[in-house]
């Protein structure tokens, strides 16, 4: 199996509607089949049924023509760099990547698509683009959903829906999610707040990599809390709503932060860039932070580069990343070094 | 309740033992228990499948209070420890304890989003076979028991085709 490890993800292109703010747009189905034990309680065999399933029900032509070619790659195949990969690209769980047994993963050539086989659900449809495109996602995954579903039986009930292996994504199995950057909110102490408002009406924060991840660079995931009793043209109608407030507060404070603190934006982002162009060690955490300041810094215009360039970074210093472009294992201090001096290249190609 | 050995941890086992008929009862704190009476140390799947046996015996039927999924075997103990269920069929099986913690989750109950293509498709065969039955009594009434035969075909092919697909959940 060969990875396809450079290949850009159709998020990373990143312009798009309100991409000030919001960096990406996912919507996440959950689908398992009507006659296997949910993931956690299949057999070996049960797993490889699972997996040949989806991998005929991808090859037939309504699905290809929703999805264009899928390609199934089994995780057993890849190393550990590769899945890690898969994680950093935001295309995979980090619990996929680390379970075993046979689980698996269809992209679709732009990225745009990735299934997760035999994670917590049978099926994990997801669709992530860049910028604030919920609506758009929701149509594709749907167009895919409906396709598989023809090919697939599903577990689905009258009054629950679709079945799901935790009752929490019972119903329509729907997950949207948008990650928003807030660098204002959290400079000018307002993000606690505005985050906690959100929580009250049916929306969940989370960190950088979703469930149980922590937010770093000011990036942040906010989702529907709620899969069952309705519809999802309202779910995500109600999360886009909230994405659109939050991005709105995000630009006042940082107007706020214009008018108050002159020259303290551009000296953080010019700072940052400082670091970043001329570093010679870089860990990911302060390469993540730094690459915020900058795309702050394009986001509000004062920066001539783009967004895209800035997704490109925030993936390329990741750790799987890096040693996958050197070829080899790294120990922690190398791949600073490596980081730093890929950074220093990136930056100085891109100006 | 101190543990009757060491008088230092908590009883948490009580020992029964009866011996020509004649009981003595121990009140022991975990250690303790191992060290006395080794096979006692309590292993949670020898329970959970010693449960699950007795409950697979049919006429045994289910213990108290416990209720278990028929197709795949989890307790809502079970799902409660790990938060997963086993199957689909879980749903209704457990349904009882279920139900209401979903209702507290969601703040609803009744899924009210999409359906699946294939059971649109029975739907539609469904109303097809209605229309048919209908076609099927007017061409009768017209007495064209030959046009009326190809109707009732049709009607057996497709009735035998949702017997065929079998019934989702």
């Amino acid at each position: 199996m060969r990875l396809n490890w450079q290949r850009e993800s159709r998020w990373m292109e990143g312009e798009g509607p309100h991409s000030d703010v919001v960096v990406s747009s996912r919507i996440r189905l959950a689908r398992n089949l009507s006659h296997l034990p949910f993931p956690g309680f299949m057999t070996p065999s049960q797993e490889e049924e699972m997996i040949r399933l989806a991998e005929s029900a991808i090859q037939r032509d309504r699905v290809t023509n929703v999805a264009g070619k899928l390609e199934l790659i089994p995780l057993w195949e890849l190393t550990e760099l590769e899945k890690q990969l898969l994680v950093e690209k935001h295309l995979i769980s980090p619990e996929l990547a680390r379970a075993r047994g046979k689980k698996a993963v269809i992209l679709s050539e732009d990225e745009a698509f990735s299934i997760m086989i035999n994670e917590e659900d049978h099926l994990r449809i997801q669709c992530l683009l860049p910028a604030l495109r919920l609506e758009e996602g929701w149509e594709k995954s749907d167009a895919l959903d409906d396709a598989l579903g023809e090919e697939l039986d599903y577990a689905f009930n009258e009054e629950k829906g679709y079945l799901t292996a935790c009752p929490t994504n019972v119903g329509t199995g729907l997950r949207a999610s948008t990650m928003v950057h807030l660098p204002g909110l959290m400079l000018t102490r307002q993000a606690g707040e505005v985050l906690t408002a959100l929580t009250k009406i049916g929306i969940a924060v989370r960190g950088l990599y979703g469930e149980g991840t922590e937010a770093q660079g000011n990036f942040f995931q906010i989702s529907n809390q709620i899969s069952l009793g309705l519809s999802e043209e309202e779910i995500i109608k109600n999360l886009s709503a909230a994405a659109l407030r939050l991005a709105d507060q995000e630009r006042q404070a940082r107007e706020l932060l214009k008018q108050q603190r002159p020259y303290f934006l551009e000296d953080r982002v010019g700072r940052a860039y400082g670091i970043l162009a001329h570093g010679y060690i870089l860990s990911s955490q302060e390469a993540l932070q730094l690459l915020s300041d900058l795309r702050l810094g394009v986001a509000t215009g004062f920066l001539p580069l783009t967004l895209g360039k800035i997704n490109q970074l925030m993936v390329k210093i990741q750790p799987s990343y890096l040693q996958l472009l050197y070829g080899r294992e790294m120990n922690p201090w190398e791949r600073d070094v490596c980081r730093a001096r890929l950074v220093r290249e990136f930056l100085k190609e891109a100006a | 309740m101190l543990c009757q050995r060491c008088q230092q941890k908590p009883a948490t086992v009580h020992v029964t033992k009866i011996i020509n008929g004649q009981k003595s009862e121990l009140y022991l704190c975990q250690d303790c228990a191992k060290e006395l009476e080794p096979q006692l140390s309590f292993s949670l799947a020898k329970f959970l499948s010693s449960l699950l046996d007795q409950i697979s015996e049919p006429s045994r039927g289910e213990p108290m209070g416990e209720r278990v999924c028929k197709k795949c075997g989890l307790t809502f103990q079970q799902f409660q420890k790990i938060g997963r269920l086993g199957c689909p069929a879980c749903y209704r099986h457990l349904a009882s304890q279920l139900d209401p913690l979903i209702r507290r989750t969601q703040r609803a109950s009744r899924h009210r989003g999409k359906v699946p293509r294939k059971l649109e498709n029975r739907k539609r065969v469904r109303l097809e076979i209605e229309r048919l039955r209908d076609k099927l009594q007017q061409l009768i009434a017209k007495e064209e028991y030959e046009k009326a035969a190809d109707v009732r075909d049709r009607i057996r092919y497709l009735e035998d085709c949702l017997r065929r697909q079998g019934c989702n959940l």
